[in-house]
């Protein structure tokens, strides 16, 4: 596509069939403690 | 639903349901923004005519097109139909605990004036946690945390090396029960650094996953606030010690985590401090107090953070060009392999898989809640026995609070902060609106800083 890029992202339509494992880390554990973070977790599965 | 900005000559669209991130020229930027709004003739013939005359009409039909595409592979204007699955996640948790916020010191050995936690006695009297209520908390952990397999426990206060003895030892006595239960702990310890020696370094370096060390950037900014009960500034004493812990950890695995206030929005003076000082793991947080207090952050102050997120954001691409990364906690997006859509409509998990325990072993929803007895949930010897609280925690979603229906962000923070919400309009369920507008400046920020590490510069 000539005017358009895309950069790989993580299907959040393909993750509601497997997701919700409840594995991935508690975000307000890993940094902040005073402002959610869930943006910047990771998937455990 | 999508949300386009302009950072940095990126033009950039963000697919909110599907997750898609899109880089676009000006021309496919102005044009995805009338695309709901025209039909294809009259949004061709408006480009042609009007607005880019010089473009050929082949041209503009094959822009057209190629945002057909993008909409009929699910990564354009996708519509939400998640709503369905909050329930569903709800079910499926329902009554299993994976983390706790262990208070295993209700006591500070600095007196920082803008502490949330009242110098770390949460509204309360000096405590420290016995090893017998921490075991109890962690077996407690264990026998609700149904088929989960991470365990996650942080150390927490006040200043929990205050009781560094009993945090040896439950560490220790979860790695005796770990394969028997068949459970991972993994521990974080969240420290001002003033109790800080080799042997807490060894400690903390072989098992501890994540170090978070306060620090606040410039001298002046940092001993302003955090100072010892004779009034000392704690900077020098604390700085080495970081240094040293940080070293032996390889530079991995912790966060300087800063606060900035009405005395320092201009924060990235203090980021500057922090790169200088050695440290490549950076947080800075804005203040938790109420919007009275003397360094509570004014409209004024949340402009100049906003474009400090900015500057943030240009000064971490320049220290890569030079081989000198950084990262700052919040642009740290993982866009391939991030939370899953249920994690995120469901939030943090406070009140129900996230718990803070007091040194007296009560549970309250996190450990912002620590010391509100209306918020107290029950105890660790008897369990969740206010299931009125833990109900309303358990309801919060995205789709529950009406202002994050219509938010672009609203799936990549969940619909933010419970306790942030109540402390600013009395209900968990409510948004801290001035918050929602510092994260969405943030989460920008970071996903422009995804494409430029991705696909280099604009178009």
């Amino acid at each position: 596509m000539k005017h358009i890029q895309t950069v790989e992202t993580r299907s959040l339509c393909e993750s509601a069939k497997k997701g919700g494992c409840g594995e991935c880390q508690t975000s307000c554990q890993s940094a902040c403690k005073t402002s959610c973070g869930i943006a910047n977790q990771q998937c455990e599965n | 639903m999508i949300h386009s900005y302009a950072l940095n000559g990126y033009y950039i669209v963000i697919d909110v349901n599907s997750g898609s991130v899109h880089s676009m020229d000006r021309f496919a930027y102005d044009m995805v923004n009338r695309f709901e709004q025209m039909d294809r003739e009259e949004l061709i013939r408006t480009f042609t005519d009007s607005l880019y005359p010089n473009i050929p009409r082949e041209e503009a039909e094959e822009c057209y097109e190629d945002l057909c595409t993008l909409r009929d592979e699910g990564r354009l204007f996708t519509p939400d139909t998640y709503e369905d699955l909050a329930d569903t996640m709800k079910q499926k948790s329902a009554g299993i605990i994976k983390a706790l916020c262990l208070h295993v010191a209700h006591a500070c050995n600095l007196n920082c004036s803008y502490c949330f936690a009242s110098q770390g006695r949460f509204q309360g009297e000096r405590a420290l946690m016995s090893f017998e209520t921490g075991k109890r908390a962690l077996d407690f952990l264990v026998e609700h945390s149904g088929n989960r397999t991470n365990l996650e426990v942080d150390f927490f206060g006040g200043e929990p090396l205050l009781n560094f003895g009993v945090v040896k030892d439950l560490v220790r006595y979860a790695r005796s029960i770990e394969k028997d239960v068949r459970k991972r702990f993994r521990f974080t310890l969240t420290t001002n650094g003033m109790d800080i020696d080799d042997e807490v370094i060894e400690f903390a370096n072989k098992e501890c996953t994540n170090v978070v060390l306060s620090l606040d950037g410039r001298k002046e900014i940092h001993d302003r606030f955090r100072k010892d009960y004779a009034g000392q500034g704690s900077f020098d004493r604390i700085v080495p010690k970081f240094q040293k812990l940080v070293k032996a950890r390889g530079g991995k695995n912790y966060y300087i985590r800063g606060t900035f206030t009405h005395a320092n929005p201009d924060f990235m003076k203090d980021i500057r401090v922090m790169k200088e000082l050695g440290f490549t793991e950076l947080s800075m947080e804005p203040v938790v107090c109420a919007p009275d207090d003397p360094c509570a952050l004014t409209a004024e102050d949340r402009e100049i953070v906003c474009r400090e997120y900015e500057a943030l954001a240009l000064d971490m691409l320049e220290s890569r060009r030079e081989g000198k990364p950084y990262t700052f906690y919040h642009y740290m997006l993982d866009l391939k392999g991030g939370p899953c859509i249920y994690k995120r409509i469901s939030g943090c998990g406070s009140g129900t898989e996230y718990m803070a325990v007091t040194p007296w072993g009560d549970l309250y929803p996190c450990h912002q809640f620590v010391g509100d007895e209306a918020f107290r949930l029950g105890d660790i010897w008897q369990g969740v026995t206010n299931h009125a609280v833990q109900e309303q925690f358990a309801g919060c979603n995205v789709y529950s609070r009406p202002e994050c229906r219509d938010c672009w962000a609203r799936l990549y923070c969940a619909g933010g902060c419970s306790a942030n919400a109540f402390h600013a309009t009395g209900s968990v369920q409510g948004i801290y609106a001035e918050g929602c507008e510092l994260f969405k400046k943030r989460i920008e920020c970071a996903i422009m800083l995804k494409l430029a590490e991705e696909l280099g510069e604009p178009l």
